[in-house]
C-alpha cells in the first residue's frame, strides 16, 4: 500500500523512499463549518422572513430594517456568501489540503481569511439593513466592502496557490482544478461588476448605465451562480462523494472533459437574464446558444456523480449521507435542464418576472448547494471530532423533511408563476386585458403561504441537523492537527514554466499576496480604461435628458429600499405589455440610469411608463398605505419616507460624480443644483396641498415622487423616437 | 460590452493556457489511478502509543461513512 502513496513509480530515487512528516490544518475546517451553519440559520430565517411577508404584509413591520426590499438582499448574500462561501471554504481547506498531501501554506493567511470573510459578512449584513445598498443583484455590498471582498478573495487565492505549490502529489485531482477556475473567475467577475463612483463613505453610483449596467450585471449575476454556487460544488462534490461511498469516480476521463468545457461555455451564458428586453438581440442570442449548450458539461457532472454510485445503491438507502448528495445531484440535474429551457426565448417570454425564476434557484439553491454542504457536513464534522455521527436516524428524518420542503416550496411557485403570467396575457374577445395586476398577485398570495411553509420545514430539519452535529462533537474529540506522511515530489519531475519565480515565492506568502493584487489590479486597470475611451454605441433618444437633482435623490430612494426586488421598469414587446404599461422601451431611455433598475421581478406592476399615469396624492397615499389605494397590495408601507428628509448636502457629490460618469449636467449644474432641487420641491409640495395633503419640501417622500413621476416621462413627450 | 467580451475572452485565454500546461506536464496522462487514489489517504499509520492529539483520523478504515 505505501507504494500507492508514492506519487511517481518512474523515479529512479532509492526505494526506500523518504517520507515526510507533515500535519493537515483542521482547525481552519472547523471554524469554515461552524461558520456556515451559523450564517446559513441566519440567511434563511431571513428568507422565510421576507416569504411571509409576501403572503402576510404586515411582516415588514413597517420598519426600515425589515421591510421587504432590505431584507431581500440580506437573505441572498447571505445565503450566497456567507453560507454557501464558509461551506466552500470549509471544503476546499479539507479537500485541497488531502488532495495535495500537505499543509495549507499559511496559517496567517488561513486565518485572515477566515476572519476577514466573516467580518465582511457582518458588516454587509448590517449595511444592508441600514439601507447601503448599490442596487444591483447580489451585488448589493458597497464599495468599501467590495475592496475588502476583493482583498480577501486574494488572500485565499494565495493561500490555495501556495498550498498547491507545495503539494505532495503530483497530479491535480479535478476537484483541484475546479477550485482554481472559481478563484480565476470570480475574481474577474467581482472587479469588473463592482466598478463605481464613490459619493461618500457608503454611497457609489455604478460606473456602467442602462444597457451596458444590465449585461455586465447579467454576465456577473450568471457567473456568481456558475462559478461560487456550481463549481466550486462540483469540485465538492468530486472529492466527498468518492469519499462517501467509498468508490471511485465513474469516470475520471469525463470528468476532465466536462471541467473544461462547463467553464468555457459559461461565462456566455448571462445575457439569458435580458431576453426580449432592451440588450442589443445578437448579445441575447448568444446567451440563448451557450445556455442549452451548457446542459451538456452540467449533465455531465450530474451523471458522474450518481453513476460514482453504481453498485452501492444498497448502501444509499441505508445512509443519509448518500441520500443527501444523491437528490443534490438531481436536483443539479434538474436546474441545469430547467435553466437552459427558461434561456430560450419562447420559454422566457412566459417566465420571466414571474416566481418560475424564484423556483429555478430555489431547487438549485436547497437541492444542489443546500443537501450537497449537508451531506459534506454530516461526512465531515464526525471525522473531525473521530467519532461517528450522533444520530444517523434524526439524519434520515432531516433527510426526509428537507426534501419534502423543498417541494413545498418549488411546487408553488411553479404555479403561481403560470398562473400570473397567463393572466397577464389574457384578453377579452374585445380585445381589453382580462385581469388588472391586483387581481394576478392575489390570486397566487395562497401560494406564497405554501412557498413560506416549505422553507420553514427546510429550516427546521437544518436545525435538527445542527443539533445533531453539536451532539458529535460533544461526545468525539478534535484532531486540530492531523498527522499525515508522504513522499514529496520526486526531484526529477519536469518543472514547466520559470522553476524561479515558483520557488521564490513559495516561501513567502505576504510576497504572493501583493504580487496577485498587482496582477489583478493590473487587469482591472486594462479593462476601465478601453471603457473610458470607447463611445457608448447605445443610439440615444434626443428627448432623454438626465434626472434633475431632485429625481436623482428620489433615485437614490429608490434603489435603498430595493424597490426593484419587486418591481421592473423595462416593458418588453408584447402585445399584452404594451397594452397594460404603454410602449415597450428602448435602450436609448436608460443611458443615465446609473445603475439600471431593470428588475428580474414583478411582484408588482413594471414603472417604466409610470410617469403621470396617477397624481402626486396618489403616490403619496400609495407609500403610505399601499392597501389604502390598491385593496389586496401585499406592497409594504414606508412610513418613514414621511419624516425622514432628504440630505441637500450630498446633492454636489451626486452631480459631479454623474458629471464624471458622462451624464451630460450643464456647467456648474452641480452648484446650483439644490436652487432647482427646491423649485421642484415646491411644486410638488403645493400639488399635494391642493389635495389637503401637508408634506415638508424636503421630506423624502417629495423626491421619491418626483423620480417616480420621471419615469418614461421623456420618452411620452417625444415626438419622433428612433426606430429600433 | 466590448469590456465583457474582452474579460471574458481574457478570462478564456487563461483557461486555455492551463489546460495546454496540464497536458504538457503529464497531469493527463494518467486518468485512471487519480480517482482511486484520493480512496487511500486515510491509512492508520504505524502510530506510537502516543496521546490523543496528533492522531489520525478515522475510527475505522473499513468504512468511510
Amino acid at each position: 500500500m505505501s507504494e500507492l502513496l508514492t506519487t511517481n513509480s518512474n523515479t529512479t530515487s532509492s526505494p526506500g523512499l523518504q517520507v515526510e512528516t507533515f500535519y493537515y490544518d483542521n482547525k481552519s475546517v472547523k471554524w469554515f463549518a461552524y461558520a456556515s451553519l451559523f450564517w446559513g440559520v441566519i440567511g434563511m430565517l431571513a428568507g422565510l422572513w421576507i416569504a411571509i411577508a409576501l403572503a402576510w404584509p404586515d411582516m415588514n413591520l413597517g420598519l426600515k430594517a425589515t421591510t421587504f426590499g432590505r431584507m431581500r438582499p440580506v437573505h441572498t448574500n447571505a445565503v450566497i456568501f456567507a453560507f454557501v462561501g464558509n461551506v466552500i471554504y470549509c471544503g476546499v481547506y479539507y479537500s485541497l489540503q488531502r488532495l495535495c498531501k500537505a499543509r495549507m501554506w499559511s496559517d496567517t493567511l488561513s486565518k485572515i481569511h477566515f476572519w476577514g470573510w466573516q467580518l465582511i459578512i457582518l458588516a454587509g449584513a448590517l449595511s444592508l439593513w441600514m439601507g447601503y445598498t448599490q442596487g444591483k443583484e447580489y451585488a448589493e455590498l458597497e464599495w468599501p466592502l467590495d475592496i475588502a471582498i476583493t482583498l480577501i478573495w486574494v488572500v485565499f487565492g494565495a493561500n490555495m496557490l501556495g498550498t498547491i505549490l507545495r503539494r505532495r502529489e503530483a497530479h491535480l485531482y479535478v476537484a483541484i482544478w475546479f477550485y482554481i477556475g472559481t478563484w480565476v473567475a470570480v475574481a474577474m467577475l467581482h472587479i469588473v461588476n463592482s466598478f463605481a463612483i464613490p459619493t461618500s463613505i457608503m454611497h457609489s453610483y455604478s460606473w456602467y448605465a442602462g444597457v451596458q449596467d444590465a449585461l455586465v450585471q447579467w454576465w456577473y449575476g450568471h457567473n456568481a451562480v456558475a462559478f461560487f454556487l456550481t463549481t466550486p460544488f462540483l469540485g465538492l462534490m468530486y472529492y466527498f462523494v468518492p469519499k462517501a461511498a467509498n468508490r471511485p469516480i465513474y469516470s475520471y476521463r469525463w470528468s476532465i472533459i466536462h471541467f473544461w468545457a462547463l467553464i468555457f461555455i459559461y461565462i456566455w451564458a448571462g445575457p439569458h437574464h435580458l431576453l426580449y428586453t432592451a440588450l442589443p438581440g445578437w448579445a441575447q442570442s448568444l446567451g440563448t446558444v451557450f445556455s442549452i449548450m451548457l446542459i451538456a458539461p452540467s449533465w455531465g457532472g450530474m451523471l458522474n456523480g450518481l453513476l460514482t454510485l453504481r453498485g452501492a445503491w444498497d448502501k444509499v438507502r441505508e445512509e443519509p449521507i448518500l441520500k443527501f448528495f444523491v437528490v443534490a445531484l438531481t436536483a443539479y440535474g434538474m436546474a441545469t435542464f430547467e435553466g437552459p429551457m427558461l434561456s430560450i426565448k419562447a420559454v422566457n417570454a412566459i417566465s420571466h418576472y414571474t416566481d418560475w425564476t424564484i423556483a429555478h434557484v430555489h431547487v438549485g439553491a436547497l437541492g444542489w448547494n443546500g443537501f450537497l454542504a449537508f451531506g459534506i457536513m454530516y461526512w465531515l464534522i464526525p471525522r473531525l471530532f473521530n467519532t461517528e455521527l450522533y444520530s444517523k436516524k434524526l439524519a434520515n428524518r432531516h433527510f426526509w423533511l428537507g426534501t419534502i420542503g423543498i417541494l413545498f416550496y418549488v411546487i408553488p411557485l411553479y404555479t403561481a408563476a403560470l398562473v400570473q403570467s397567463s393572466m397577464w396575457k389574457t384578453f377579452t374577445e374585445e380585445g381589453n386585458l382580462k385581469y388588472q395586476f391586483m387581481e394576478s398577485v392575489t390570486t397566487i398570495v395562497p401560494m406564497y403561504a405554501l412557498r413560506a411553509v416549505g422553507g420553514a420545514l427546510y429550516i427546521i430539519s437544518m436545525l435538527m441537523m445542527i443539533y445533531n452535529l453539536y451532539k458529535t462533537v460533544k461526545k468525539g474529540h478534535f484532531t486540530a492537527s492531523e498527522k499525515a506522511e508522504a513522499a514529496p515530489l520526486p526531484k526529477i519531475l519536469p518543472v514547466v514554466g520559470k522553476k524561479h519565480w515558483h520557488n521564490w515565492v513559495e516561501r513567502r506568502p505576504v510576497q504572493m499576496v501583493i504580487l496577485s493584487l498587482i496582477a489583478v489590479a493590473i487587469g482591472g486597470i486594462i479593462e476601465m480604461i478601453p471603457t473610458f475611451l470607447v463611445k457608448s454605441n447605445i443610439p440615444t433618444i434626443a428627448s432623454v435628458k438626465p434626472y434633475t437633482a431632485l429625481e436623482l435623490h428620489g433615485r437614490n430612494i429608490y434603489i435603498r429600499e430595493g424597490c426593484y426586488t419587486c418591481h421592473s421598469q423595462m416593458v418588453r414587446p408584447f402585445r399584452d405589455e404594451v397594452k397594460r404599461y404603454g410602449d415597450y422601451s428602448k435602450a436609448g431611455e436608460f443611458i443615465y440610469d446609473h445603475p439600471f433598475q431593470w428588475g428580474s421581478k414583478r411582484t408588482g406592476p413594471d414603472l417604466a411608463r409610470l410617469a403621470e399615469k396617477y397624481p402626486d396624492s396618489w403616490h403619496y397615499n400609495h407609500m403610505l398605505d399601499p392597501e389604502s389605494t390598491s385593496p389586496g397590495s401585499i406592497m409594504p408601507s414606508y412610513p418613514w419616507l414621511f419624516t425622514d428628509r432628504i440630505d441637500k448636502t450630498k446633492t454636489y457629490e451626486m452631480i459631479k460624480a454623474m458629471k464624471r460618469l458622462g451624464v451630460p449636467y450643464e456647467e456648474g449644474y452641480e452648484n446650483t443644483a439644490n436652487k432647482d432641487l427646491e423649485l421642484q420641491a415646491n411644486e410638488i409640495r403645493d400639488n399635494l396641498a391642493a389635495s389637503n395633503i401637508d408634506v415638508e419640501a424636503h421630506d423624502e417622500i417629495v423626491a421619491l415622487i418626483a423620480y417616480l413621476q420621471r419615469l418614461g416621462k421623456d420618452v411620452k413627450n417625444a415626438e419622433n423616437l428612433p426606430i429600433q | 460590452m466590448l469590456l465583457l467580451l474582452g474579460a471574458s475572452l481574457v478570462v478564456g485565454l487563461l483557461f486555455l493556457i492551463a489546460f495546454i500546461w496540464s497536458v504538457r506536464s503529464g497531469q493527463m496522462d494518467d486518468t485512471y489511478s487519480p480517482a482511486h487514489k484520493i480512496l487511500f489517504d486515510n491509512f492508520k499509520l504505524p502510530a506510537p502509543a502516543a496521546g490523543k492529539e496528533g492522531k489520525t483520523t478515522p475510527p475505522s478504515k473499513e468504512s468511510n461513512l
